[in-house]
């Protein structure tokens, strides 16, 4: 057994066992987001950073690939913590900004304003099909492709693999294929993540940089602000 | 080059291929079939048909027991490695940042004038295939071009034509230094 603290509370995980799972087992919650539980850690989207160490020498790991060592000093929110990860967030939220989970964990991270170029990427590259297709389907049908910038993930030579079953398997662990709420159907759209369950309230144009499916509506705050200040 | 056409039996047939499924397990049993050979490999193969044919992939994934996945990843992930056909000849013009500063992108501009082809391509006669590198490491001597293994040094756009039609006769072939 291995003994470490997670925000300052101590508590003993077996050998082998992962920060994330040790802060799991207390109760502390760490977002995922390619971390997937049956599938081999991964550590592609670094959603799940958390700090360790202290002092100047204190750094920031992906806690679904680091294995808890004892004596470690993790903590799991700090305000650096925190802010590295919403920058993760809006980051993947500019390469995907039509995933309804990436949309949903950056609403709940609070961020109220997507700041970069969307991207509409439809893939964020972390890997959980592939792992499943591999570790869960026995396929290998899928896999990564190229290398940087145009790494991708596919199929040899883009043609239909002989080893695939169709199983959907990929498509059904895939976080970024999951499509949000659109506005270009106002009737069917649903603002606010889906949580409100209250309809549309604003029309998309005068605030295509806002997204809003982020609860409270930015739109409405600003609308709000707006009359407020009597622009 | 080995021109026979055989081809897998229960393998699409790929028209472009001429590849004989028995020079790829010959290479691969050369190797061992060990897992870490596979660059090794992959280079062999390379060398024999001067590009990665897509049956020849398949036959590494068939003799090593490797999922294709893998194999067509790290073919796709080095730069060396090319999935297209290439040219008798390989010109590789430096474009690092020592080449760079001293004018090679104008010497990439002049074969790409010389040969009517862009980066990347390859001539359709399929005498060339053109390409920029990051550094070959010779940067003194820069701007630098790697025909087929010759090193140009202190390239202009002067000396373009000259370099081409050496490669076109032909560069005797490098001597590989006897360890
Ligand atoms: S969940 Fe840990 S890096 Fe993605
Ligand atoms: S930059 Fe061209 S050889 Fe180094």
């Amino acid at each position: 057994m291995i003994e470490l603290t997670i925000n300052g509370v101590l508590v003993s995980v077996e050998k082998g066992a992962t920060i994330l799972e040790a802060a799991e087992f207390l109760g502390f919650p760490i977002p995922t987001l390619c971390h997937m539980e049956g599938l081999s850690p991964y550590g592609a989207c670094r959603l799940c950073v958390v700090e360790i160490g202290e002092g100047p020498k204190a750094k920031l790991v992906s806690s679904c690939t680091y294995p808890a060592e004892a004596g470690l000093k993790v903590r799991t929110a700090s305000t650096r913590v925190l802010r590295t990860r919403r920058m993760i967030l809006e980051l993947l939220l500019a390469s995907c900004p039509q995933s309804k989970i990436i949309q949903d964990l950056a609403s709940a991270h609070g961020i109220r304003r997507q700041r970069f170029k969307q991207e509409y990427e439809d893939c964020i590259l972390c890997g959980r099909c592939v792992r499943m297709c591999e570790e869960q389907m026995m396929a290998k049908a899928i896999g990564f492709r190229g290398r940087g910038e145009k790494r991708s993930i596919g199929t040899p030579f883009d043609v239909q693999s002989d080893v695939c079953r169709l199983c959907g398997g990929c498509m059904y662990v895939c976080p970024a294929c999951q499509l949000r709420c659109t506005y270009t159907e106002p009737e069917k759209a649903i603002c606010g993540g889906c949580a409100n369950l209250s309809p549309p309230c604003i029309e998309k144009d005068p605030y295509d940089d806002m997204l809003c499916y982020m609860s409270p509506c930015v739109a409405c705050e600003i609308t709000k602000t707006e009359m407020k200040i009597g622009v | 080059m080995t021109q026979s056409t055989t081809q897998l039996m229960n393998l699409p047939s790929c028209p472009n291929d001429a590849v004989d499924v028995h020079v790829i397990q010959r290479i691969v049993e050369e190797h061992n079939q060990t897992r870490g050979a596979l660059i090794a490999v992959l280079e062999d193969i390379q060398a024999e048909y001067g590009y990665l044919p897509e049956t020849a992939l398949r036959t590494v994934a068939e003799a090593t027991g490797r999922s294709l996945v893998d194999i067509y990843g790290v073919a796709t992930f080095y730069r060396s490695f090319s999935l297209q056909p290439r040219g008798k000849s390989l010109i590789s013009v430096c474009l690092g940042t020592a080449c760079h500063v001293r004018g090679a992108p104008m010497v990439v501009e002049e074969f790409e004038r010389q040969l009517g082809i862009r980066v990347g391509e390859t001539t359709s006669d399929m005498a060339f295939s053109l390409e920029t590198v990051n550094c070959l490491g010779a940067c003194a001597l820069g701007p630098i071009v790697a025909v087929d293994g010759h090193y140009f040094s202190k390239v202009d756009p002067a000396k373009v034509k000259s370099i081409i039609r050496k490669a076109r006769l032909g560069l005797s072939p490098v001597e590989e230094s006897v360890a």
